[in-house]
């Protein structure tokens, strides 16, 4: 037990010191497994994993992987960057141009600049094209960390996340388009197909189930879907990455042996709002860490 | 094949009945979805149609009536190839190895295989307990421990469990369990040592 904290604080630490270089550096980059803290040796009941996983999670509360993407993600924010020479500081996240404060929580939001619904990912993306002139299928080549490419909206979106810690999720309903798109989420959540049958629901619609001795959250519920929220953007210790729910979603659609949905399009933002609207009213603790 | 006919045209029938309420979501995240998503390997655009049973029980909240549902488990079952040879028993040994398998059929697999070009896995392990050795299990399903030490041995039973895992909705209409012989996901082979694993009396499930 103290070996795989001892190791934990070891390979964390070691990741610290490294990224803690790179944002000085301004690089977008993380070392390929820096941490994968004792994965065979973890026991295999759920209960003794779930233990370990808490007290992981305690001993990184102070020194969370996630706070240097925040860092990273600030940096990018100030910059000009893109074929505009642009920064992103009159980006409006749906509370006025710039204002980050409690942004995320309010989000998915209808943005009538855009004619949309959007999460938070794909307004940033919006803001980089509109903004910055970036082009989104450049953005869209390799939207999801992996090995040491993490990409620029993974840092932005943990930053941006960052400015709600502490703060209630509101994520609105007033616009007909915010009320249509939580509608046509709770389809696509509950809609099988594919050779397995699965729906989002399959593996998400009930209570205390689990996959292997991985726990599923209900997030049809009110309890539940604060797991869509709670620790994403996270560090995830399963390979070392960095990761959105823009990730997190297209995987669980790779598990659902459906085809891929494209970054940032209205299935996901609408998925999201389905899972934003049930966890409103509970505190969302900030961008975290996640197993 | 009157059933067959009788069936569908309560399954129409009830499309209908349900289009009328839940029609404009439901179409509309169908149309969304085919706009927005692309085929990734072997997972094609085609498997965001849904087949009848899909419909039907996407459409009822997985609780079609009752009539209904029993004629569109016989449509499933009358689609269940047993095996030639009569045989339903293989080897448990290979049975653990596919039960532990999760890979396959996902956008980073090939064709009948998974990335690592093994055949395909049939993840019960993922959903069910199995071998009481193996702590690491999921619970969408019901507990598989002991199975043939509880359920018996005999004929009646192995073809039980053969159906049940070419055709999972042959005996539960909407049930969570995918159809792997139905999908192709797993060979007749393949059943045959899965059946073994929970059958066979010398397996580590029924010690
Ligand atoms: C075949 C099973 C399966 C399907 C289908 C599935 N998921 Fe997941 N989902 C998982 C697993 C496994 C995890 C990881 C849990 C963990 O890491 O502890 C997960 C995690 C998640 C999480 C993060 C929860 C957390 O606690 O951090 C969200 C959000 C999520 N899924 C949403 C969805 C949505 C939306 C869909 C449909 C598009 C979906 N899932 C379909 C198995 C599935
Ligand atoms: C995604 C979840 C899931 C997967 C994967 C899965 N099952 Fe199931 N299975 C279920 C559920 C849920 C039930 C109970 C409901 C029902 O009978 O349909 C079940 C029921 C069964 C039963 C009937 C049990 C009884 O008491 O009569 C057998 C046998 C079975 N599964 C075997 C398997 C085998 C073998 C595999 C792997 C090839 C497998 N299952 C994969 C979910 C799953």
């Amino acid at each position: 037990m103290s070996s795989i904290k001892l190791r934990a604080v070891v390979a964390l630490s070691g990741l610290a010191l490294v990224c803690a270089a790179q944002v000085a550096r301004s690089e977008a980059a993380v070392p390929k497994k820096a941490a994968a803290p004792a994965k065979k040796a973890a026991p295999e009941s759920k209960s003794a994993i779930a233990a370990e996983f808490e007290k992981f999670r305690d001993i990184m509360e102070d020194a969370s992987p996630a706070e240097l993407f925040e860092a990273k993600g600030a940096e990018l924010w100030k910059q000009k960057r893109g074929p505009k020479n642009a920064s992103l500081e009159k980006c409006d996240l749906g509370l006025g141009p710039g204002v980050l404060k409690g942004a995320y929580v309010r989000l998915p939001r209808y943005f009538a600049d855009a004619d949309q619904v959007m999460d938070a990912e794909r307004r940033i993306v919006y803001c980089m094209v509109t903004l910055q002139g970036f082009k989104e299928s450049d953005l869209a080549k390799q939207p999801f960390s992996k090995g040491s490419h993490v990409p620029d909206p993974v840092s932005l979106v943990t930053f941006v996340a960052g400015q709600s810690r502490g703060m209630k999720i509101a994520a609105p309903q007033k616009h007909p388009r915010e009320r249509e798109a939580y509608k046509v989420g709770e389809e696509i959540f509950d809609y099988r197909a594919g050779p397995w049958d699965f729906s989002c629901a399959t593996c998400h619609g009930d209570e205390g189930l689990r996959i292997r001795t991985q726990d599923l959250p209900d997030l049809s519920t009110k309890k539940g879907a604060i797991a869509a929220f709670q620790g994403w953007p996270g560090y995830r210790m399963t390979g070392g990455l960095m990761h959105t729910l823009q990730w997190r979603l297209n995987d669980c659609f790779r598990q659902q042996r459906f085809p891929e949905p494209a970054y940032v399009s209205q299935t996901l933002s609408d998925l999201m709002t389905y899972l934003a609207v049930n966890a409103n009213g509970q505190v969302y603790k900030g961008p975290g860490i996640k197993r | 094949m009157k059933i067959l006919q009788a069936s569908i045209v309560g399954a129409a029938a009830l499309a209908v009945a349900y289009a009328a309420q839940a029609q404009d979501y439901r179409s509309q995240a169908i149309s969304v979805m085919k706009r927005d998503f692309h085929a990734k390997g072997i997972a094609t655009m085609d498997r965001l149609d849904e087949d009848t049973l899909q419909q039907i029980c996407n459409r009822s909240d997985n609780n079609p009536p009752k009539g209904l549902a029993e004629s569109l488990q016989h449509d499933q079952l009358q689609g269940i190839k047993y095996p030639a040879d009569g045989k339903f028993l293989g080897d448990w040994k290979s049975g653990e190895k596919i039960a532990q398998r999760g890979r396959g059929m996902t956008w980073n697999d090939k064709q009948g295989k998974t990335s690592r070009n093994e055949p395909n896995g049939g993840s019960c392990y993922n959903c069910h307990q199995i071998d009481t050795k193996t702590t690491s299990f999921g619970t969408i399903g019901n507990s598989l421990a002991h199975f043939g030490k509880t359920r018996g041995y005999g004929p009646d039973i192995q073809k039980y469990v053969y159906g049940k895992i070419y055709n999972a909705k042959a005996f539960n209409l909407c049930s969570k369990m995918p159809r792997f012989g139905h999908s192709e996901t797993l060979t007749e082979d393949q059943i045959k040592d899965l059946v073994a694993l929970l059958l066979d009396p010398n397996s580590p499930v029924n010690k």
